[in-house]
């Protein structure tokens, strides 16, 4: 039964998918270039001084007037590898509807492709901007190859070719490419004996060094997110940092933990053990419908009773569904969302 | 049973009544607003009674309900209210709106209050969806949902499921003993006119072939997803006798939560196969109703997931823990039955309007008037939704 709705989500499907994505992507390719984009600012000294500060270009050229007067440039100019700089959309920005990128990563995201990371990018330029000239950016999608077995997971390539302009002007340009791949099961991911965040490999990664496509960790963006309070603050605190901790009063450990003592203590102060993180399923659900945010279809949730005597739901990764049982022995998995969110899960217990 | 003698609740045992009762069709895309749903249902209901607006002075329903109590009064025409109330739980709300009109009524802050309830749940805000509304409202059940949503336990169906599989394990029952209430429940549905699913009975197999939802739920384990409006006209017990229709007396109305409780995820209490806030409910409605599980001539058990109809008739005292899966074996629940369960076919069959159909169901059956009429029914118990804090009513005929 498992292994037939995994075939219904998985290769079986993939076919006809790969078809429809590719002809999607022609239909992209073949709308040519973006409408120029306009820079959010003009080039100016305030952004150029911060950057060189940053990367640690110390080339007076980009910051000292009298040295810029004195070199083969005449006057201030700024850093070529700022060309993109300019125009980068700022915290909540969102690209145009006819942004090729864009189009394609939402099409990959729905066809399940959530993940992000970017994997090269190579720049042209054509000549130095000056303070007070004001660029504008169109691109066009040059390639999209796939799907790829990565060791990220299954993916596709796409890669985007960015112009610059001042004017009707080419100022420089860019080959981008980023792999959009589906979140890997946690057995087919590099996972870490001690299971902490960092081997996990069921986060999506990459986000950082995305041409601020804007929309980098779609799958942390998708999954819900706890309501956190002081009383709980410490729970998703030591998930962070790979700690299962659990609220002790006196001699009384608590989960879900709350503001008061079990005795009613109003004079009582909490604090928490860090779990060893070993316990045995008490009870589980296999999970096929509806879709959930983040997740693959179908997935275990299983609620574990902690070997120190309180139970924690999280999900169960590296199990065959049908073989999980009531009393399976695991132990604790730390799946990291984002730098904000590592929620709790388990893996079996060998 | 739990609870403490001091819970009887006996100032409402009789007092009031049910004299009229109101629906919508009951479809998958209603075409109109709740508001237009919620007017209509009440407005069949007054009509049912033999009352009109203006005889309105309360009214009463969910937290849930997306009609706040005083735009129906505006689209209605009622006049003044001196009583209006919500209650909490999803659909652990159904009989206890009841409940909140009969004290209304027996306290004398109101004399004639409306219980209503109409979503377009199918056709709008689907419960079986993941919600990220649900998940992160800023109050406590946000927080208890956080240790929950995120991890991916994020519908209604998952969260039984949970439950259901420390049962199954717990008391060596399985899937085709849930499956054994879908089929006795859609069986009934089947010869309802009014039931979605009118002519489409199921077999045992069929559930068994039907898709997994949330292991070890199918998909027939599962409500259907409605779009409709139910309305209940509660009064005094003596005023109701004068009305046109034979009142369905309120002899126990209750509420209740259990240890540890969680809405959907109370995974954190010593048992985790069984619905204690039940228990709480039924202990009291036998004392306020002088009745026991004897006496009861038709059950309408909140059927949302078929795991829960078992546990129920456990918690309520119908057979002990671990026993449903034999006390519903051998036709028990059928009509013809010792415990005829769910006539119009539950909300398995006939909708889930949360429960407010199988209230009216229940009135039916008392007046006599009901599609699958189970003769001589006099004690009608019915219950509310569960895996929440609940409630439940015991109506008896005149």
């Amino acid at each position: 039964m498992t292994a037939t709705e995994r075939t219904a989500t998985g290769p079986a499907a993939a076919t006809d998918e790969g078809g429809r994505i590719e002809a999607a992507a022609r239909e992209i390719a073949a709308a040519g270039p973006s409408a120029a984009d306009p820079a959010r600012d003009p080039v100016n000294q305030a952004m150029i001084n911060n950057w060189v500060e940053a990367i640690g270009d110390t080339n007076p050229v980009y910051t000292d007037p009298d040295a810029a007067a004195a070199s083969v440039h005449g006057e201030l100019v700024a850093p070529p590898a700022m060309a993109q700089v300019w125009t980068m959309r700022g915290l909540h920005g969102v690209r145009p509807a006819d942004d090729p990128l864009r189009r394609m990563t939402d099409l990959l995201d729905e066809a399940g492709y959530t993940s992000v990371v970017a994997t090269d990018s190579a720049q042209t330029y054509h000549r130095y901007l000056r303070p007070g000239e004001h660029v504008a950016a169109s691109a066009v999608l040059d390639d999209v190859v796939g799907p790829k077995r990565t060791a990220l997971g299954e993916g596709w390539f796409v890669t985007t070719r960015t112009t610059w302009y001042v004017g009707d002007e080419p100022v420089a340009e860019m080959t981008f490419r980023i792999l959009k791949f589906r979140p890997p099961e946690a057995e087919t991911a590099p996972g870490g004996p001690d299971g902490n965040a960092a081997s996990e490999g069921r986060a999506t990664t990459g986000g950082k060094g995305d041409d601020g496509a804007g929309r980098g960790e779609a799958a942390a963006a998708t999954v819900l997110r706890p309501v956190v309070t002081r009383d709980n603050a410490f729970f998703w605190e030591g998930l962070r940092v790979g700690e299962l901790r659990i609220q002790r009063w006196g001699g009384t450990l608590r989960h879900p933990p709350g503001p008061m003592a079990p005795d009613g203590d109003l004079d009582a102060e909490p604090d928490y053990i860090v779990a060893a993180g070993t316990g045995t399923v008490y009870s589980f659900v296999v999970h096929h419908h509806p879709p959930v945010p983040g997740k693959r279809l179908p997935f275990v949730l299983a609620l574990v009773e902690l070997d120190e005597g309180v139970r924690v739901l999280g999900e169960l990764h590296g199990a065959d569904p049908g073989g999980v049982h009531i009393g399976l022995p695991v132990e604790a998995s730390f799946d990291r969302i984002d730098d904000d969110l590592t929620l709790p899960a388990w893996k079996v217990r060998s | 049973m739990t609870g403490g003698t001091r819970r009887d609740g006996a100032g409402i045992g009789g007092a009031a009544a049910i004299a009229g009762i109101g629906a919508t069709e009951f479809s998958k895309d209603s075409g109109r607003t709740e508001l237009r749903l919620a007017s209509e249902c009440v407005s069949a209901a007054l009509a049912d009674a033999g009352l009109s607006a203006s005889d309105v002075d309360g009214l009463v329903t969910f937290t849930m309900d997306g009609n706040a109590e005083i735009a129906l009064a505006r689209e209605l025409g009622i006049p003044e209210l001196t009583f209006f109330s919500r209650v909490h739980y999803g659909g652990g709300a159904a009989a206890a709106t009841v409940q909140q009109a009969a004290m209304a009524v027996a306290t004398g802050a109101a004399d004639v209050v409306v219980a209503y309830r109409a979503f377009n749940e199918r056709s709008g805000n689907r419960f079986g969806q993941v919600s990220s509304a649900v998940a992160q409202q800023v109050n406590t059940s946000g927080v208890d949902n956080g240790y929950h949503y995120p991890a991916g336990l994020a519908t209604p169906a998952a969260t039984v499921a949970m439950v259901a599989r420390r049962y199954l394990h717990e008391y060596g029952a399985s899937s085709e003993d849930f499956g054994r209430i879908a089929v006795t429940v859609r069986k009934h549905a089947a010869t309802n006119p009014h039931a979605w699913f009118h002519g489409k009975p199921i077999t045992l197999a069929d559930h068994q072939a039907s898709t997994w939802v949330a292991e070890p739920l199918h998909l027939l384990d599962c409500c259907q997803e409605s779009d409709g409006g139910v309305a209940l006209v509660v009064t005094s017990a003596e005023r109701a006798r004068d009305l046109r229709r034979p009142p369905a007396v309120i002899a126990g109305a209750a509420q209740g939560s259990g240890p540890d409780q969680y809405i959907m995820t109370s995974y954190y209490r010593d048992d985790l196969a069984a619905l204690p806030e039940m228990g709480v409910v039924g202990g009291q409605l036998w004392r306020q109703s002088g009745r026991t599980t004897s006496d009861v001539d038709v059950a309408v058990l909140y059927d949302h997931f078929t795991p829960y109809v078992l546990m129920q008739l456990e918690e309520l005292g119908f057979c002990g823990r671990g026993e449903a899966k034999d006390f519903v074996a051998d036709g028990r629940l059928e009509l013809d039955g010792q415990l005829p369960l769910n006539p119009h076919g539950g909300q398995l069959g006939e909708a889930y309007i949360h429960g407010m159909n199988g209230i009216a169901e229940a009135v039916r059956q008392l007046r006599g008037t009901a599609a699958n009429q189970v003769a001589g029914a006099e004690t009608v118990l019915v219950t509310a939704g569960t895996g929440v804090p609940t409630s439940g009513l015991v109506l008896t005929a005149p």
